[in-house]
């Protein structure tokens, strides 16, 4: 049995196993905490949810909860979400506006650049001469507000983050960009947050392209339940990738998605038969994004992960999900879900319907997600069971290096894109550089080893 | 016709809106016994036959509590009816949907079937319409409280307060309308596979 901390030894990509261990050791847990999420790029959430100036909505990273703000000035920060001081939550609600964050313990105030303020009995009790500057919330190392999403890291030698996207940008892109090809102009309308008893790589790895877990989501299918559900197609969504080469990608830098590339012609697909004012505008919409991206609008996004907990929907339902770490054996998943700001308001509504009964603990695929994280998760902790390493060896191989989408590029369904997930998984847990994390061929290699 | 109490600006209406009268108490009594009717269906798993104690333009409701400021909880705690992400915001396709989904005896989450409780109490009538003798449309509000226990070890309590709006039919009386607010922020459980 390999030991915990080798983990070139518990992630065998090459054999294709991985151990049990990974998914519930609470040693394991805790250096993740530390060695992957203080140091990738996290979804921390939309700039629609803080629109204006002093606007407030409280997130997480990892495990910590953290505030993103907009200060008076209109510039977006985020900091922990805890007093210099003793550390008590400065702020506790979900969202709103404030000029200060007011700690309730002993009232030291913040404004909403960070900055320390007010402290009580200053001159009295600190001469005077508290460093100010030096105790203000603690700040990301780094953000990026991109395409509207807001993404930070805590570490300041990270790579700025369409670096550290790479080839993944594109796919991205297409869940983050107006449904007729203009860049950007999505907006939050509404967000779901649930703890769920399995650990957080669950979540991030049935988004990376995990088409094989289809059969699982067969009575959606049976019922129908897409937006032509009412006009008789079953299935959970339109099937509008039935004519396309499907492609699943595994990214060198632990990123994976699952993509469509429509056939040359690229000829709409009915979709949306149960509302015909709906009907009508995504018509409008994909004639308008082939006339906007020309050959690029070929490619259709699905499903993917950024690594290492950031998933997304591109088309139906379209959102982005981050599985924040609770326990080796519990995650927090929040679901943002995207409409195009500028989107008629018969589309928002039959779209905010479509998410609700798809998607998130009351939705009818998603709920059979969550008992199979649940109960893999569970069948994984015992003695006996951690013997046992996960069979990660489905289309070994079967993959091309040089297709110009980027990365390793499957034609079929593949766990390529897990391997390279839980390859990269690896170099953060060995504290690789961030050359070595961004999978140049030297982390390649040594992963390989 | 009149309003309807319902969503969260009225959930202040006084005990005094209807006087305590026996016709009241009648009237209550046949609620209750509806509502232990309508547990009895969902407990037993009868679920077509609990979809007929809803009428057909039913709206069927649950929004997301949210944390906010002193004296915003009328206007911002709870997610609204009609828009945004709620934890439901549903019509009678969709619920006649998640009750084929567990019919097919393939919605993994529901397969094998959870054992479930649904408790009822602190029943209420705030208005009935036209009167109280003669009414055929109610809004009622009480509490819950859903156990659920699935497969061996996974249990889940849920407790809240119900707003409806029940209609009288040739059949009986049927919801038109309900609000269901789960006392939680960040919902403690996996799924919300019953209905409430």
């Amino acid at each position: 049995m390999p030991l915990r901390n080798d983990f070139d030894q518990l992630v065998d990509v090459k054999g294709g196993f991985i151990s049990r261990e990974i998914f519930v050791d609470a040693d394991i847990y805790r250096q993740e905490l530390d060695k992957v999420f203080t140091r990738a790029w996290l979804l921390v959430g939309h700039e629609s949810l803080v629109p204006n100036p002093g606007d407030f909505y409280t997130s997480r990273m990892g495990e910590e909860s953290v505030i993103l703000c907009r200060d008076k000035k209109g510039e977006i920060h985020v900091f922990l979400n805890s007093c210099r001081h003793r550390g008590m939550k400065v702020c506790r609600y979900e969202q709103g506006n404030t000029s200060l964050f007011t700690c309730p313990y002993h009232s030291w105030t913040y404004t909403t650049d960070g900055k320390l303020q007010g402290v009580p009995l200053h001159r009295t009790l600190y001469d005077g001469v508290l460093d100010r500057e030096a105790n203000s919330l603690v700040s990301v190392a780094k953000l990026c507000n991109y395409k509207g999403s807001i993404w930070a890291t805590w570490d300041k030698d990270a790579p700025d983050f369409l670096t550290y996207l790479g080839d993944a940008k594109i796919h991205l892109d297409q869940a983050l960009d107006c449904r007729d090809g203009r860049e950007g102009g999505s907006e939050v309308i509404g967000v779901h947050k649930w703890v769920f008893p399995a650990n957080w790589k669950f979540a991030a790895e049935n988004f990376l392209g995990d088409t094989y877990h289809n059969p699982s989501h067969r009575s959606v299918d049976l019922i129908g339940i897409g937006p032509s559900a009412a006009a008789g197609k079953k299935g959970r969504r339109d099937d509008e990738l039935e004519k396309a080469e499907h492609v699943w990608i595994s990214f060198p830098a632990g990123h994976g998605v699952h993509s469509a590339i429509q056939p040359e012609a690229n000829e709409y697909t009915e979709s949306f038969l149960d509302n015909p004012i709906l009907e009508k505008y995504f018509r409008h919409c994909f004639e308008e994004r082939k006339r906007r991206l020309g050959e690029g609008a070929r490619l259709l996004p699905f499903v993917g992960t950024i690594f290492p907990n950031t998933s997304y929907h591109g088309r139906q339902p379209r959102g982005l999900c981050a599985w924040h770490p609770h326990s080796p054996t519990s995650t927090e998943g929040w679901r943002f879900f995207l409409v195009d700001k500028d989107a008629p308001k018969e589309a928002k509504e039959y779209l905010r319907r479509y998410y609700m009964r798809y998607s998130g603990p009351a939705g009818m695929t998603e709920q059979d997600d969550m008992e199979n994280w649940l109960y893999a998760t569970a069948a994984s902790t015992g003695t006996v069971a951690r013997r046992y390493p996960f069979n990660y060896q489905q289309s070994m191989g079967a993959y091309v290096t040089d297709h110009p989408l980027g990365g390793d590029v499957s034609k079929q369904v593949t766990e390529q894109i897990a391997r390279g997930f839980y390859r990269r998984w690896t170099t953060y847990m060995q504290g690789g550089d961030w050359h070595e994390l961004l999978g140049s061929p030297a982390g390649n290699r040594q992963a390989a080893e | 016709m009149t309003t309807t109490v319902g969503d969260q600006d009225r959930q202040s209406a006084t005990n005094a809106a209807i006087e305590r009268s026996a016709a009241y108490y009648r009237l209550k009594a046949d609620v209750e016994d509806f509502y232990y009717h309508e547990a009895d269906l969902l407990d037993d798993r009868r679920f077509r036959d609990w979809l007929e104690l809803l009428t057909e333009d039913v709206s069927y409701f649950m929004p997301i509590r949210r944390n906010v400021k002193f004296g915003q909880q009328v206007a911002r705690e709870n997610t609204k009816r009609g828009e945004g992400i709620s934890w439901f915001d549903e019509d009678k396709w969709t619920l006649t949907k998640r009750v084929e989904q567990i019919l097919t005896g393939v919605h993994y989450a529901e397969e094998p079937l959870s054992r479930i409780t649904h408790m009822v109490s602190n029943v209420q009538i705030k208005e009935a319409r036209p009167d109280i003798g003669t009414a055929r449309e109610l809004d009622v509000t009480s509490r819950f409280l859903v156990y659920q226990n699935r497969v061996e070890y996974e249990t889940y309590i849920f407790v809240g307060r119900r707003n409806d709006t029940l209609r009288l039919t040739d059949t009986g009386w049927k919801i038109a309308r309900r609000e269901i607010l789960l006392e939680q922020n960040i919902l403690l459980a996996k799924n919300l596979t019953t209905f409430f």
